[in-house]
């Protein structure tokens, strides 16, 4: 075989390897319910900040301590724990991904994504809201 | 129903030149396409000029619809919803190039206007290729023709219209019952364009960006005439070309990593973000395809390579469109452009590219000159075809894991991105990194055709010798010890490093060794110098970035490792210094700009171990456009070897009324008295204290209290109430301790004999301001924004003497 076509294969092993690693890492989305049975795995939720449950955040305490409670769509709860700063008007958020584990019976979040409402700014609603009209 | 106000005229001529633009793009194509298929001189030099004439009318069509935009924005015609939603009329004028481009139309627009005048340059430049190459550019002048305007056809929306006028975009909206509707205040005053693309980056990120974008079509372009005539002899007019587009399409890359280093809070210039990684990777089989183009010019071999390349860089450009712009992407990256609903064009404008291409490609193939003996492992055309594909199979896997989403999509799976997202491409583009700077280096040493190895060895030594030199030093003395992740990763960054060093030395070398110091031909050499440095400046920054603002208040000083992940935002109060590792740190001032909106918080940093004292603005921007809440930007502070970048996580002012009274207690000088958080020492009684007269005028009688406060951690600050006696007047002079929330008054002396003194405590929390901090340093960061300018100029340097060559055996 001319020495081109073996150096072509192997590059392109290491790149399935590199793939197929990659696909080892991948996460999934996961209900509260599913998340709780799978303690200590890394999971994608996607869920309401519970405002009617306390939120505690003291900047003057610990800026990197963040806990609160989060509920899904099926009704199931649980407490969060976030050790970083509380993201910006994280009460206004319509929907929140949290990324992280369960552990202990709370869940440990790495990341949390805001989903804001009127994030598109040709949506009419947020558009006569911003009229001034509504 | 007659509106007062409107002015309809600039948007119908607009509307005119939108559809004759689409019709006079369409036109172009058969015209151009005609040319290229007649075989008689005589006949295609007429179809040329009927062309010509016609992808005139295009420009002229494109420019104007431009420029009628910019006159309706710049006028603030608000009844069209295009200048409604992107400006204001409080917007800084320098500003209003950028609302075009906040929007897609407008971004579609740029990228058409740069077809234009790159049509136009190769309607000069492109002699016998003239023909086919117009064909493709008008092809995609008709594409991106479609997105703007914002027909029905069969019942299906096409594109999108950048003049509709807003009660036609919306006319359920109600304001459109009232005839002067333009007078309303926020409809006269407009939407604003986004804060946070309020500054100069975008003003000029993107058109580098989209003419990077466009200059990919003419390889491509290129390629296809080459295809369809087979006749391969474009190979030599399209190499600079492809270097130009190089250069262009990388700078406007790290526009966008300096302007997200600087502006946005990102915590960096790269975040492997999918917006990111789709511009990043046509950029890479660019570059392949660059160097299998150059291999073709001087042997003849990987013409096939060179073809595929330029194809699919072109494809990639427009799969990168469709990334962006169909909101496909979705939770999965930081950049929010959506909005209009096109996924079907985006899908049909690259599909329409590049199947054809890759069809003509594959039919072609058997046909497509390539050299049967195969090449010498002496070669220089051997390792730089091997660079190439080690490019390719890193751009494939930066794609593959980026068109997640894709997937999902397609299959209808639900699969998130890996924890740790930014590590996963890391963990492969580093191995490619160790690759690449190997042969960058080495490769050059290499002749073409064949290289005696005893000659080769002997030039190769001094090149690997400084460089394992260097890099032992970086390795020992540069403490890259980057615990969080494995030990193999920290290994493969040193080697990493090394490599990289090798590069840069090895091409530096050549072009004082090989080149003999003539640097008009060393444009390769550049480049490679350039990308080499870049890539330390990455390795380094990225290996060594510190997270300054450990929260010190109780927890012991710690590095982040693989293990432990230690808080990184320190709470600063209004006025205290707070001890941050090597600096002291103090928030001074926050001082509101209406015309900025921003509040720009001072920062007083003060080296313990040095004289050094610099004060940083990071500011919070409030947000507009119905986004809720503030968004923060950071300040730098450039040293030469590394920059430390400031940002604010949360802010709490408070103006709250101070509705807590003072409630007096008896003490004594030695006494001691507890409140809510601890307890405070009366130490003495001064009376006249020159340090404190500030507080009290000449003539008075002051007499202080000299007092610590020390908190139940173990903190303790110096408190001085006092009051100041002149005649018959009694001034109260309070002092307090704001982290504590406490304040101290003296109120009188109870009795002067035994020394009981009544003084007042007020303990109530509504007289501090307190921000939140992230702090992060970046080693050498310099390094990666000097490489890259050096690497575009390497790119320059080869357009030009090419050009220089070109014009030489012309004439």
């Amino acid at each position: 075989m001319k020495k081109i076509h073996i150096a072509i294969l192997v590059l392109i092993a290491a790149a399935i390897t590199a793939l197929i690693g990659f696909t080892g890492d991948l996460t999934t989305y996961e209900t509260i319910a599913s998340a709780k049975q799978k303690p200590g795995r890394f999971v994608n939720l996607i869920a309401r900040l519970d405002k009617s449950q306390p939120m505690q955040y003291d900047a003057v305490k610990d800026p990197n301590y963040l806990s609160f409670v989060a509920e899904d769509t099926l009704g199931n709860s649980v407490q969060v724990v976030y050790h970083n700063a509380k993201p910006q008007d994280m009460e206004k958020s319509e929907r929140i991904v949290l990324k992280g584990r369960m552990q202990d019976g709370h869940f440990e979040c790495k990341d949390i994504l805001l989903k804001c409402p009127s994030k598109y700014k040709d949506d009419p609603k947020a558009v006569s809201r911003n009229a001034g009209v509504y | 129903m007659q509106y007062i106000g409107e002015h309809l005229l600039p948007g119908q001529l607009g509307h005119f030149f939108t559809l004759l633009s689409l019709i006079a793009s369409l036109l172009a194509t058969a015209v151009f396409y005609k040319a290229s298929r007649v075989v008689s001189p005589i006949e295609r030099k007429s179809w040329l000029r009927l062309g010509r004439i016609v992808f005139l009318v295009e420009t002229i069509s494109v420019f104007s619809v431009f420029a009628l935009l910019y006159f309706i924005i710049s006028h603030h015609y608000h009844e069209y919803f295009f200048a409604w939603n992107h400006s204001s009329r409080s917007l800084l004028p320098k500003y209003l190039l950028a609302c075009i481009w906040e929007d897609q139309s407008g971004s579609f627009l740029l990228w058409s206007i740069w077809h234009c005048v790159l049509g136009w340059i190769l309607i000069w430049r492109a002699k016998q290729w003239e023909a086919g190459t117009l064909t493709v550019i008008s092809f995609a002048q008709f594409c991106i023709a479609t997105m703007l305007i914002g027909m029905y056809f069969f019942g299906q929306k096409v594109g999108s219209d950048p003049f509709i006028l807003w009660r036609q975009q919306m006319p359920e909206l109600p304001l459109f019952a009232d005839p002067h509707y333009l007078q309303l205040p926020r409809v006269f005053e407009g939407n604003d364009l986004n804060t946070l693309l309020q500054n100069y980056w975008m003003v000029i990120h993107p058109p580098i960006l989209f003419l990077g974008f466009a200059s990919t079509i003419v390889p491509f372009a290129f390629a296809y005439a080459g295809l369809r005539s087979s006749d391969h002899s474009w190979a030599g007019t399209a190499l600079p070309w492809a270097s130009f587009s190089g250069a262009i399409l990388g700078t406007g890359i790290m526009m966008g990593a300096a302007w997200a280093y600087e502006s946005l809070s990102f915590g960096g210039y790269w975040a492997w973000d999918p917006v990111e990684n789709a511009s990043l990777v046509p950029w890479i089989t660019l570059v392949a395809g660059l160097h299998t183009n150059l291999v073709y010019n001087r042997t003849g071999y990987s013409l096939r390579s060179t073809y595929f390349f330029y194809i699919i860089t072109f494809t990639l450009v427009l799969y990168s469109t469709f990334l962006t712009r169909s909101g496909i992407l979705g939770d999965t990256s930081v950049h929010a452009f959506t909005g209009a609903d096109m996924t079907l064009q985006l899908i049909l404008f690259a599909a329409v590219f590049f199947i054809p291409a890759i069809i003509l490609f594959f039919r072609r193939y058997k046909k497509i000159p390539s050299i049967r003996r195969e090449e010498s492992s002496y070669s220089r055309e051997f390792w730089m075809f091997i660079g190439s594909m080690v490019l390719f199979l890193s751009a494939l896997v930066i794609i593959a894991r980026t068109s997640l989403p894709v997937f999902n999509k397609i299959f209808g799976s639900n699969i998130a991105a890996p924890e740790d997202p930014k590590y996963a491409h890391n963990q492969v583009q580093i191995f490619v990194c160790i690759i690449i700077g190997i042969l960058t280096g080495t490769t050059q040493y290499f002749r073409y055709k064949d290289t005696p190895p005893p000659v080769f060895r002997r030039r190769i030594i001094w090149p690997v010798l400084v460089a394992l030199l260097i890099g032992a030093m970086i390795s020992l003395f540069g403490h890259i010890d980057y615990n969080e992740k494995t030990i193999a990763f920290l290994i493969a960054i040193h080697a990493a490093i090394f490599s990289m060093v090798y590069a840069v030395v090895a091409n530096a070398g050549y072009i004082f060794t090989g080149l003999k110091g003539k640097l008009r031909l060393a444009g390769a050499s550049v480049a490679h110098v350039g990308f080499g440095l870049a890539l330390i400046g990455i390795l380094i920054s990225s290996s060594k970035k510190k997270v300054l603002s450990w929260n010190t208040t109780g927890i012991a000083f710690f590095k982040k490792s693989n293990t432990e992940d230690p808080a990184e935002n320190i709470t600063l109060f209004k006025s205290l210094p707070t001890d941050m590792g090597p600096y002291n740190v103090t928030y001074v001032s926050d001082t509101f700009n209406t015309a900025q909106r921003k509040r720009f918080y001072g920062i007083q940093f003060q080296a313990k171990d040095s004289s050094d004292s610099f004060t940083l603005y990071p500011d919070l921007i409030r947000n507009n456009k119905g986004v809720e809440g503030m968004s923060a930007n950071p300040d730098s502070k450039h040293y030469w070897n590394k920059d430390i970048f400031v940002y604010i996580s949360a802010a709490e002012k408070n103006d709250k009324e101070d509705t807590a009274t003072f409630r007096p207690r008896e003490i004594k000088a030695g006494d001691t008295s507890f409140y809510r958080n601890g307890f405070f020492v009366l130490n003495r009684v001064v009376v006249n204290p020159p340090d404190q007269r500030k507080r009290y005028v000449p003539g008075e009688n002051a007499i202080f209290l000299d007092m610590t406060v020390v908190s139940k951690e173990g903190h303790s600050y110096p408190i001085m109430p006092g009051i100041a006696v002149k005649d018959m007047d009694i001034r109260s002079l309070p002092d307090s301790v704001k982290p504590e929330a406490l304040a101290i008054s003296f109120n009188k002396v109870i009795d002067q004999k035994t020394g009981r003194l009544e003084i007042g405590v007020k303990e109530s929390s509504a007289i501090t301001d307190l921000i939140t901090l992230k702090v992060y340093e970046f080693p050498m960061i310099n390094l990666l924004w000097i490489g890259v300018l050096i690497m575009v100029a390497g790119f320059l340097m080869s357009v030009i003497s090419h050009l220089k060559k070109r014009s030489l055996t012309v004439a």
